[in-house]
This record gives structure tokens, C-alpha cells and sequence, in this order.
């Protein structure tokens, strides 16, 4: 078995904060990211999948398929984009990068054929990224 | 899901047995070698496991996770002098590799059960430690 990983950057604005509860609480449990005007982040959403190679073209999957796809089904939808407002997923789910991550899983499990997905990481800063795989979904 | 959050702190330290002597020093520790420190720029990165809670989105809140690494790493460590000023590595040299299970029985007991998946110690940018359960 064999991993591969490609690495697709994209901008968003989000806001933490759920419609339903007041604007103290979302401050208290989302801190500075409750601002309703919004943030930004430059993420970078890391796929890797895996599987045999192809003992003639010596590939996993064919590279610029999956780039097609992860273009087509994540980072277009995403990209430059106001997620809690342009994203129909982010109006009832708030756009925490664990969200994200999921989105990003959901949009692309059983599409990458005949690799599998093994995991998708989204990196919101530096200093923090979350990782999403078969376990998360189980748990 | 895997949440990871990352941090730098500054500390010195020195690896030295005092039942050996100088040369046995030297050869096994080489440039780490004391009796005088030498100092590191530290990047930590601290991973937990955890669901996706329904409302809030979050595995934790990161806030939260910040305060715990900034409380019982940053404060411990940073701009100190690991042998001298931990009360840590009397008994036991810090190496990166013991550093990091160090780090990790810190965090996990701050943490929620169960809930530090790893850390990984990167002394330079060059190589790196990861300790788990």
C-alpha cells in the first residue's frame, strides 16, 4: 500500500457563532472568531489517499483527476468565499475548521476510485490544523 | 477527529551524566555535552482525538487548549534553563526524546481523560520526537 498527499490552498471568511444562541454565549464559546462581521482565513485542505499502484502507469490515481475533483467538489464551493453565508452546508452547521474537514471528507469519500480516501487535514493557521479519517467517522 | 495546535518556546539545556567522565560525556552526547548549556528555539505540536461536538462544531475549544499548553509548557519551559529551573531532569537527561514523554504526561494531565493523542517535539527544524500513550 501506498499513501499519496497533494495540498490545495484556499481563502474563506467564516464566523463562529450559532444563530440560535445569544451573542453573549457565542463570545463566551467562540472567543474572538464570534465576530459577526467575519474573519478570514488562508487554509490549506492536505488529501491523502491510498491504495496499489498501477502496475502500468506506476500511479496511485491519475493526479489531475483528483485534482478535477478536489477543485470541483471542495475548493470552488469554497474558495473565496463567505462560508456561513455562500455554502448552504455552513447555514445550519457552524464553519469550524473541524467542519470543514468534514465537509471536505463527505464531498470526497468512494470518489477517488480505485485509490481510497485515507484522510483529509485542514490547516486554518500555523499554529492549528485538524485531521479527519475513517476513525473520526466512526467515533 | 485529530485536532492539532502548535507552539514555540525557547529553553536551554545540557546533557550530562555525572557518573561518567568527561570523554564518556563527550562521545555520547557530542555538541549537547556540557557542563554549560546550549540553548533551543522549540516548536511543539500538541494533537488531541476527540469527536466533533454537535453544537459548538468543536473538538475543543482551542482557547482552552492554548491555555493548557501556554499554562503547564510555556510557563515551565520558556526562556528557561531545563536542568536548572524545572526540577524535572535531576534524575533523568533532557533529551528531546525524554522531553517530549515529559511534555506529554504535562498535557495529559491537564487535559481531559484520555483525550492527547501525541505530541511531536521538534528541537530544531531538522528532526523531530513524537511521544504518545
Amino acid at each position: 500500500m501506498i499513501r499519496l498527499t497533494r495540498r490545495y490552498p484556499f481563502s474563506a471568511a467564516h464566523v463562529l457563532a450559532r444563530p440560535d444562541w445569544s451573542e453573549a454565549r457565542n463570545r463566551d464559546v467562540y472567543g474572538k472568531c464570534a465576530n459577526p462581521s467575519g474573519h478570514g482565513h488562508n487554509y490549506v485542505l492536505e488529501v491523502t489517499v491510498r491504495g496499489a499502484l498501477d502496475p502500468e502507469s506506476g500511479r496511485l490515481v491519475p493526479i489531475e483527476r483528483m485534482d478535477a475533483l478536489v477543485q470541483r467538489r471542495v475548493i470552488e464551493p469554497l474558495d473565496h468565499r463567505f462560508l456561513n453565508r455562500d455554502v448552504p452546508e455552513f447555514k445550519s452547521e457552524v464553519p469550524t475548521a473541524e467542519n470543514i474537514a468534514r465537509y471536505a471528507w463527505r464531498a470526497l469519500k468512494g470518489e477517488l476510485a480505485p485509490a481510497v480516501l485515507d484522510r483529509v487535514r485542514l490547516v486554518e493557521t500555523a499554529n492549528n490544523s485538524v485531521e479527519y479519517s475513517e476513525e473520526g467517522e466512526r467515533s | 477527529m485529530l485536532l492539532t495546535r502548535r507552539m514555540e518556546f525557547s529553553s536551554s539545556h545540557r546533557l550530562w551524566r555525572g557518573e561518567w567522565d568527561d570523554a564518556r560525556n563527550h562521545a555520547v552526547f557530542g555538541r549537547h555535552a556540557g557542563p554549560v548549556s546550549h540553548g533551543h528555539n522549540y516548536e511543539l505540536e500538541v494533537t488531541v482525538d476527540g469527536s466533533v461536538d454537535g453544537e459548538t462544531g468543536m473538538v475543543i475549544d482551542l482557547k482552552r487548549l492554548k491555555d493548557v499548553m501556554d499554562a503547564e509548557i510555556g510557563e515551565r519551559f520558556d526562556h528557561r534553563d531545563l536542568n536548572d529551573d524545572t526540577g524535572l531532569f535531576e534524575r533523568q537527561q533532557p533529551t528531546a526524546e525524554v522531553f517530549a514523554g515529559v511534555i506529554f504526561g504535562l498535557l495529559d494531565r491537564a487535559l481531559p481523560d484520555g483525550m492527547l493523542s501525541y505530541v511531536t517535539l521538534r528541537p530544531t527544524p531538522d528532526y523531530e520526537v513524537e511521544a504518545r500513550r
